[in-house]
């Protein structure tokens, strides 16, 4: 598979980069703690004291030029972990420091200065583009509000469109229900890209086409990022495709990671359960792999409850006395520092029984 | 799976449209769209017409008539409609009936158009911004709009006129703070709906400032669903214009309105019905062609 080779454009960013502040050892992204609640409507004489946990104390950091990838089922917080880094949702705590400056603090970067290093790229393909705006019109959007003359947006928007490989001859006027769904998505990355951002959250972006046009899209993901060094956070539930496009995947499990580590580590020697219930629960080519059954069964529980100790435990087949009891804290292995998992049964004198796999 | 390079395919229409600016045809843009599919509503365009026709015809009534509305003749008193002179007959002053029709169009039309103008500003914006606000800034404009919601307007704009006094201007004003709550709460309710879009959260991505990103993205979005509301009450703020008039709060006599004209004539409804029906007629056409012209936009702009 070939992509388009755009020329080399004087006005987009080439390799080596002038706004690198902190040096080729600070990450781009360092996330500590972050937590969401977000309280359940109650009526105005009850007030509700429940609240749902989405995203629960979580901490990560992603180096300059790599892409993490973060997997996880339906509900455990990957999105809102998103929303609250772009500060479209607030966080209720934590500390967000992008590229060695604290964002929204006295000396810190503020937040806009944060949403224009860093853009996100939506699941839906067109819900994420105004139906009343020319497509060159939602890509200029961004860069004229922060004041680029009309002119010399649209330029910019006709470049970038060229650069996702759309002929901005012929889609720069048109309008988002005129284009397919590959289409629209090269739009929403070419509007990302418009705010020459240093790092880009790709929420489920791919997910919604269907597979030959989900691999033009990732391959051109792939292109763009060596060409305008961007630093990716993928977010997916499809396993395949984030193996394919990350160097580290983190996988979360109702609001809290799971457990972090480089790609062909954790999926070759994944350590908690639940990514190997999530690992052996992708469809194989291979019928003499075939299972009957399920990896993992049952939902997730309810993240205004969750389980006390690991959240993990009621689906867990390892959980014992102690999983019930202390949160198992996301912990380095001593074999292997960059491979972190939160699971009492790996980590030494928990007090779990016994170590299920050797590392 | 090789993509060639984009600038090397040249389609038909680039090398037909080559050295011409990059529009080059391809935009078929959404009011393009629009247009074509009014164009093809023949209900719509029906309504129009009549409605063309009246609004010309009390802009140039001085033109289009041939006799004193004020003139009142007492051996000519309704006449029936056909007589010699007066088509439509005369009231019960034995004034033209076509003429002061012609004129009350004015009165009537521009008590329609006025207080729904006034209202979509302004109750526009009250909800467009409690809608993209949200939060403690809706709960106070949407809770106030609600105080307003619970008399019914009727009631409420004979209130009001009431307590300013009779006379045109404070029969409008009354309407317009009638109409204010409901273009709320539908302009509410659109932009609410807008707001939760990706796009607009996209928008929000780039750090744009609020207002930016109300005008060139809620805005365009919601003026359709809103001015198709606001031409359904232009038929609303006629009859009530008239309702205002036949209780005598808003325009007085001698001055030609239909709703007045409907008011004075009901007397003679046993001895000359045709003419004392007239002034409703009127009122009827026009409520029920924008009624159904505004059906017709609504028609021609759902389309997504």
């Amino acid at each position: 598979m070939t992509l388009a080779v755009v020329p080399e454009n004087p006005r987009l960013p080439v390799s080596a980069d002038p706004r690198d502040r902190g040096g080729p050892m600070q990450p781009m992204l360092l996330v500590e703690d972050l937590k969401k609640h977000f309280p359940i409507k109650g009526s105005l004489f009850s007030p509700s004291r429940a609240v749902v946990k989405a995203v629960d104390g979580v901490s990560f950091e992603v180096a300059k030029g790599e892409t993490l990838g973060i997997v996880g089922e339906s509900g455990c917080g990957k999105s809102t972990t998103a929303r609250l880094l772009m500060h479209l949702i607030q966080p209720d705590a934590g500390t967000i420091v992008f590229d060695g400056d604290p964002v929204g603090v006295v000396r810190g970067i503020p937040v806009d200065e944060l949403q224009r290093n860093m853009q996100m790229v939506f699941q839906d393909s067109y819900a994420s583009l105004n139906p009343r705006l020319p497509i060159a019109d939602s890509i200029a959007f961004g860069p004229k509000s922060h004041g680029l003359p009309k002119s010399e947006a649209r330029e910019r928007a006709r470049d970038l469109l060229g650069m996702v490989g759309l002929n901005p001859r012929l889609f720069a006027e048109r309008y988002p229900h005129e284009l397919s769904g590959g289409q629209r998505q090269r739009v929403n990355i070419a509007r990302a890209l418009a705010m020459h951002p240093r790092l880009v959250i790709l929420d489920e972006s791919v997910s919604a086409l269907d597979k030959s046009v989900e691999a033009q899209v990732l391959n051109l993901l792939v292109s763009l990022k060596d060409r305008l060094s961007l630093t990716y956070l993928f977010i997916s539930h499809d396993l395949n495709v984030v193996q394919y496009v990350s160097d580290r995947v983190m996988v979360m499990y109702l609001g809290r990671v799971a457990e972090i580590g480089p790609v062909e580590r954790l999926y070759e020697a994944p350590q908690h359960p639940y990514t190997r219930a999530l690992l052996s629960s992708r469809p194989s080519m291979d019928p003499r792999r075939r299972v009957s059954v399920p990896p993992l069964s049952g939902d997730p529980p309810n993240p205004v409850n969750p389980p006390s100790g690991c959240r993990f435990r009621t689906r867990c087949p390892l959980a014992e006395a102690v999983c019930a009891e202390i949160e198992p804290p996301l912990a380095a292995l001593p074999a292997f520092p960059a491979h972190k998992v939160a699971c009492h049964a790996v980590a030494a004198a928990s007090g779990h029984s016994g170590t299920a796999v050797p590392v | 799976m090789a993509m060639a390079e984009p600038a090397a395919i040249r389609t038909v229409s680039e090398v037909l449209n080559a050295g011409r600016p990059a529009r080059a045809g391809v935009s078929r843009s959404y009011w393009a769209g629009v247009r074509r599919r009014l164009a093809r509503d023949r209900v719509t365009i029906v309504c129009a017409a009549i409605l063309f026709v009246i609004l010309a015809a009390a802009i140039f009534a001085p033109y289009v008539t041939w006799a004193d509305p004020y003139k009142t003749s007492m051996i000519r008193r309704l006449l029936p409609p056909g007589s010699p002179n007066h088509i439509l007959g005369t009231d019960e002053l034995g004034r033209d009936m076509f003429t002061r029709l012609v004129y009350g169009g004015r009165i009537s039309l521009f008590t329609g158009f006025m207080p729904v103008f006034v209202a979509t500003v302004i109750g526009g914006t009250l909800g467009v911004l409690a809608g993209y606000l949200g939060g403690r800034s809706n709960m106070l404009i949407m809770r106030v709009m609600d105080v307003f919601y619970a008399f019914p307007s009727v009631l409420l704009a004979v209130a009001i006129s009431g307590a300013l006094g009779a006379g045109l201007v404070n029969g409008l004003v009354a309407m317009s703070l009638v109409f204010i709550a409901p273009v709320a709460r539908v302009s509410e309710t659109v932009a609410t709906q807008v707001r939760n879009e990706d796009f607009v959260e996209a928008a929000r991505a780039t750090g744009a400032r609020t207002w930016r990103i109300l005008i060139e993205h809620i805005l365009p979005n919601v003026l359709g669903p809103i001015l198709i509301y606001a031409s359904s009450l232009i038929s609303v703020a006629i009859v009530l214009a008239s309702g205002l008039s036949f209780l005598g709060l808003g325009v007085s006599p001698p001055n030609a309105d239909w709703g007045l004209m409907l008011n004075t004539l009901r007397q003679s409804i046993y001895v000359a019905p045709v003419n004392a029906i007239l002034p409703g007629v009127m009122i009827f056409v026009t409520s029920m062609c924008f009624n159904l012209m505004s059906d017709g936009l609504r028609a021609a702009m759902d389309v997504r």
